[in-house]
């Protein structure tokens, strides 16, 4: 191979990063690397060991939701959401519902609020659990992905009780939900609070003390409380910096405000904060879950909307706290039944960005841990 | 074969499981009246409009949500006092919509939050075909992606960016999709065949 096409197929796999100092190379991580969680590619320029640049390339799962939103009506669109963050799709759904709603001027009832508390949290637990058997995986501890996944189990089957499907639920209607609770509903889902309590100090024990897993995670993946702004994140990545700011408490939605919980801080800003505050959550969304179902008021499930949803033209900004981070939705009605614009905050778009800022100057083997703690689907990335 | 037992004849469908009760439905409710932009007025918007004057065109609450229209020659100067005199330090969002019949047709829309204020605020500007709009990245270094996105689905170029390259969509993919024009079953058919292999990604 002569030197010139040899440098010109360095500037194809790694673009503007061909000026490589005399100790540095090129790793390509990805797309398909079991550690990116799907199909994130991150290109490394690398001295030794050490990351001294870092691109990631991303959009293999682009599917142009955004654009197909202006093709479907209001209502059509609600089941599309759900394959964004497809470990979260109770949250995408309630996220969705509450912008058309917030359009539509229209409130709804209280039993549905509850409800839609009820799931979106049994979600984050879901999502949380992924999270932490995956990132565990990574780091090289394979028990706890069995522990997650058995516990995981529980909260889907509630899921496809509730509305027949495990992952991409379509959970909720713009006006409501669909569904009632089903016949047992409250009884399982103490049953669940009753038992993940004691299993999550079981994945506590396993994890938290463990030497290897102290020295992989502290200190690594720093972001300090003013990048974190600067860089839009949101999450537990925000909380971990010690930034008090969730949304379930700043912008109370859904009837977040009647019930009582913590939003756990971290203060170092690494990855090892960023863990247990995740841990924390979980075990505040089961007290959550538990007022929701023990204060589950009676009553209508969904307020009437027309058939064929036609929002007064205007636009609107609304964003849960999903389990990534912050799940925005920029809506734009002009007055038809079509959307004119949606736009979808993604949390993990965002999140990932940091991952340039969090990783350089670490080792090869810390990337992985930060791609981990930062907690993305690509789904959600690539829209 | 008139003594065929009644049982083996085919019997009637069993009886349909009852199907789920139907969501109860609340009483109709009367029309909610149709929301309406009213006149923001704060000590915020009095200060921005004493130094920008005719630069702030509006200044409104739409549903409960505050937001700001502003010339396009004074966008960036005001997202900076926003972010450096007003507390506005979180980037949530910027986005493009796109309306074709508009003399300016890209409206850019920037979602900025402040925690200390606990408020959200929307800036929003008009922008012509072609014309350049000032990047952002300078304020906040997480516009760098947002810009790059709105770039890739608008064609919108961010001036002083620092890396303006598609984000989504391959490298060589030629327009843009979420522009109006651009049909939702478009590709780029020459970049599927020379890349994919095959005549159409549908």
């Amino acid at each position: 191979m002569s030197d010139d096409s040899f440098y010109e197929s360095l500037e194809e796999i790694a673009p503007g990063h061909t000026f490589l100092g005399s100790n540095e190379l090129v790793l390509n991580m990805g797309p398909q690397h079991p550690s990116t969680h799907g199909v994130l590619r991150v290109i490394l320029k690398l001295d030794g060991e050490k990351v001294n640049g870092i691109e990631c390339v991303i959009g293999y799962l682009h599917r142009g939701i955004e654009k197909l939103a202006e093709n479907r009506t209001w209502i059509q669109f609600g089941p599309f959401v759900d394959r964004l963050d497809y470990t979260a799709a109770v949250s995408n759904s309630m996220g969705y519902c509450l912008a058309v709603e917030k359009l539509l001027g229209v409130e709804i009832p209280k039993r549905a609020q509850y409800l839609r508390v009820i799931l979106t949290e049994l979600c984050r637990l879901a999502s949380h659990q992924i999270w932490l058997g995956t990132h565990v995986l990574d780091i090289g501890a394979v028990t706890p992905l069995f522990y997650a996944f058995r516990d995981r189990e529980d909260i889907l089957n509630v899921f496809e009780k509730y509305c027949g499907a495990r992952l991409t639920t379509h959970a909720f209607r713009i006006g409501g939900c669909r569904w009632d609770a089903y016949e047992g509903f409250a009884k399982e889902i103490l049953h669940i609070c009753d038992d993940l309590g004691p299993k999550i100090d079981e994945y506590k024990d396993l994890i938290t003390g463990n030497r290897i897993w102290l020295q992989r995670t502290k200190n690594v993946g720093y972001i300090s409380p003013e990048d974190c702004l600067a860089y839009g994140l949101t999450g537990p990545l925000l909380r971990g910096s010690g930034v008090n700011w969730d949304l379930r408490k700043a912008q109370p939605y859904s009837s977040y405000e009647d019930f009582d919980f913590d939003i756990p801080l971290g203060t170092a800003g690494d990855t090892f904060d960023r863990y247990i505050i995740r841990i924390e959550e979980m075990r505040q969304s089961i007290r959550i879950i538990r007022q929701a179902v023990e204060g589950l008021p009676e009553g209508p499930i969904i307020t009437k909307v027309p058939k064929v949803i036609k929002p007064p033209a205007g636009e609107a900004y609304v964003s849960i706290e999903a389990p990534k981070g912050e799940l925005g939705y920029f809506v734009v009605s002009d007055g038809t039944a079509k959307p004119y614009r949606v736009r979808v905050r993604p949390p993990s778009f965002i999140n990932l960005q940091a991952l340039e800022k969090m990783a350089k100057g670490s080792l090869v083997a810390d990337v992985v841990a930060i791609i981990g703690t930062l907690d993305i689907v690509l789904g959600e990335v690539d829209r | 074969m008139s003594d065929v037992p009644q049982e083996n004849l085919p019997q009637p469908a069993a009886e349909q499981a009852p199907k789920p009760a139907a969501p109860a439905a609340a009483a109709p409710a009367p029309a909610p009246p149709k929301p309406v932009a009213v006149p923001w007025e704060c000590a915020l918007v009095e200060g921005l409009k004493s130094v920008y004057g005719p630069g702030i065109l509006e200044a409104a609450t739409y549903l409960d949500q505050n937001y700001l229209v502003v010339d396009r020659s004074v966008c960036h100067e005001v997202l900076s006092a926003l972010r450096q005199q007003h507390r506005y330090t979180m980037i949530t969002d910027l986005t493009a919509v796109h309306y074709p019949k508009d003399p300016l047709p890209f409206e850019i829309v920037w979602i900025l939050y402040s925690i200390p204020n606990q408020a959200r605020i929307r800036v929003k500007a008009r922008f012509a075909e072609g014309e350049e709009v000032p990047t952002a990245t300078d304020q906040w270094v997480g516009t760098n992606w947002m810009e790059r996105e709105v770039f890739d689905m608008f064609g919108v170029r961010f001036a002083g960016h620092p890396d303006l390259r598609r984000i989504l969509l391959p490298d060589e993919w030629t327009g843009y999709p979420l522009r109006k024009d651009y049909d939702v079953q478009l590709q780029d058919s020459i970049w599927v065949k020379k890349n994919l292999g095959i005549e159409s990604g549908q």
